[in-house]
């Protein structure tokens, strides 16, 4: 199935899903090292995003979040590509400077846990594998 | 978005990659908030300074941008450290060392080393309507609200992109419709001091969280209150511009019929001094003054509180400016006056950011509502709030 999106940052990554049914902070609510929602009181507390196609509903959170994902994404440890339904500058600008595909407002919310997506952000789609 | 073939051409990284990379972050951004294009911008100032805020990952990112140079004219948002008297401030070298490569890093871009909440006191003056991409968010009110120019709240990366290209997306504050009032309010409270405008601003901001405020009842006497006023509103909400009623240059067509109205009154100001904040009191060890920078006025009325006056024996009057105003001050003898007392003047950095746990500091005392807010939350010492006077009297003695 093919979903279109638009273009936030450019580039192609794949993976698996991995859907955060609450709003998440990069700073604060994911290890800075490992990638790992440390925060307990989210739903995805124990999850890795690494490698994952990370799906939320949007993002909140203090602008060194940005500095966050580069830092996860140089240690390898970032989500492949992140698919958002309405974008905001802090995970978008981390986004661009780490080289991650990433694209919101998708035409049809049809992302589960664990299904495999590969995300064409150039293009603005998304290739759900069934 | 519409882009110029120029624009087209960096976007696609035939300037190199790290001119794509800040392109990409203008045209994400303008994407997101429905900008139609870009627009030239004549200044930026750049968060996102601090070691304290940006981390290890933050210095890999700024030293992997080579090649560079920014197209217009650059300053930063205030370090953690004073950069040249870091050590009086008692600072570790290992701290000291991070937060100088970062201003090295911004210096290898052409970014001038200048770290200060108030570009416009030291030499960076937007004319009114010029376009900028500022960060800092009193600053960024300043600009807007004061001197009539037009910026968004910029984050650190978006403020460094739009250096490097000299552009901006055209949304937000830089569309005249955006700056109209959203909110008036009626203060009918006298207001005398300078923490007593910080108050207004920081209960406005709580109130509202964003909009435009429209300001009627203010009897203002200096620009400084102006300045203490936006830095309220910054630290609450998300306000990037507000008007005062027959002051501000844009202030005689703000207001529309729709706008919602909120009073300010003696009630108001006295919850936030006493129930919001501790009150000044005995145990305080070290004052911060300076949120937002000192101007040559402000330091000049320190220098007159402290007359026949000094520090307390183990107690500490830290005063924060920029460079240039605390060369001024050297010039007027107000700087003496200051460290005779026992009181120093530290340049380039911010109390909030100060790494004060690792310093001993556990008691602290300031006058600015915004100082108060993120120094709690920021280096969790114990912050009181008071009034200039108060808080110089907390640790003085004749």
């Amino acid at each position: 199935m093919i979903i279109k999106c638009r273009t936030i940052s450019r580039g192609y990554g794949e993976g698996y899903v991995l859907v955060s049914p609450k709003p998440i902070s990069f700073f604060g609510q994911i290890d800075r090292t490992t990638g790992t929602v440390c925060d307990e009181n989210h739903p995805l507390y124990g999850e890795s995003v690494a490698g994952r196609v990370l799906v939320f509903q949007s993002s909140r959170g203090s602008t060194v979040g940005s500095y966050v994902i580069y830092g996860l994404a140089k240690r390898g440890r970032a989500p492949s590509a992140m698919i958002c339904m309405e974008a905001e500058p802090i995970v978008a600008v981390g986004a661009i400077i780490s080289g991650i595909p990433m694209v919101d407002r998708p035409e049809k919310n049809v992302f589960k846990n664990g299904v495999f997506v590969k995300v064409y952000a150039d293009r603005g789609f998304v290739e759900v594998l069934d | 978005m519409y882009l110029t073939k120029e624009e087209e051409r960096i976007l696609k990284g035939e300037e190199g990659y790290v001119k794509q990379k800040a392109m990409e972050i203008i045209v994400a951004l303008g994407d997101i908030y429905g900008a139609d294009r870009l627009i030239p911008i004549s200044s930026a100032q750049i968060a996102g300074v601090s070691y304290t805020s940006l981390g290890d990952e933050g210095i890999e990112w700024l030293e992997s941008l080579r090649d560079c140079h920014v197209a217009v004219s650059a300053m930063l948002n205030p370090a953690s450290i004073d950069l040249e008297n870091w050590r009086d401030m008692g600072v570790s070298p290992e701290y000291a060392s991070k937060q100088l490569r970062i201003i090295n890093a911004y210096k290898r871009l052409g970014v001038k080393p200048i770290c200060s909440c108030t570009p416009y006191l030291v030499g960076v003056i937007p004319r009114f309507g010029e376009h900028i991409a500022w960060s800092e968010s009193s600053a960024v009110c300043y600009a807007n609200s004061v001197l009539g120019a037009r910026t968004n709240r910029e984050g650190g990366p978006s403020a460094l992109a739009s250096a490097i290209i000299g552009k901006t997306s055209n949304y937000g504050y830089h569309l005249v419709e955006n700056r109209k009032a959203t909110v008036l309010i009626d203060v009918s409270v006298k207001l005398e001091t300078l923490s007593d405008y910080s108050t207004l601003g920081y209960w406005v901001g709580e109130m509202i969280g964003s909009g435009v405020p429209y300001f009627r009842g203010l009897n203002l006497r200096r620009s400084e209150e102006l300045k203490a006023l936006g830095a309220g509103l910054g630290t609450t909400g998300s306000i990037a511009m507000y008007h005062v009623e027959g002051v501000t240059p844009e202030y005689a067509k703000a207001l529309t019929d729709q706008v919602e109205r909120l009073n300010f009154t003696d009630r108001e100001l006295r919850g936030i001094y006493n129930k919001h904040f501790k009150p000044v009191g005995g145990s305080v060890e070290l004052v911060a003054i300076g949120c937002p920078h000192m101007s040559l006025v402000e330091l000049e009325e320190v220098a007159k509180l402290l007359k026949n006056r000094r520090v307390r024996r183990g107690h500490k009057l830290w005063l924060f400016t920029s460079i240039a105003v605390k060369r001024l001050a050297e010039r007027c003898d107000i700087l003496d006056i200051i460290r005779r007392a026992g009181g120093e003047v530290y340049t380039d950095c911010c109390i909030a950011l100060a790494p004060l746990k690792s310093l001993g500091v556990r008691n602290i005392a300031v006058d600015s509502a915004k100082a108060a807010f993120y120094t709690r939350l920021l280096t969790r010492v114990n912050v009181s709030f008071g009034n200039l006077k108060d808080c110089i009297g907390s640790i003085t003695e004749v």
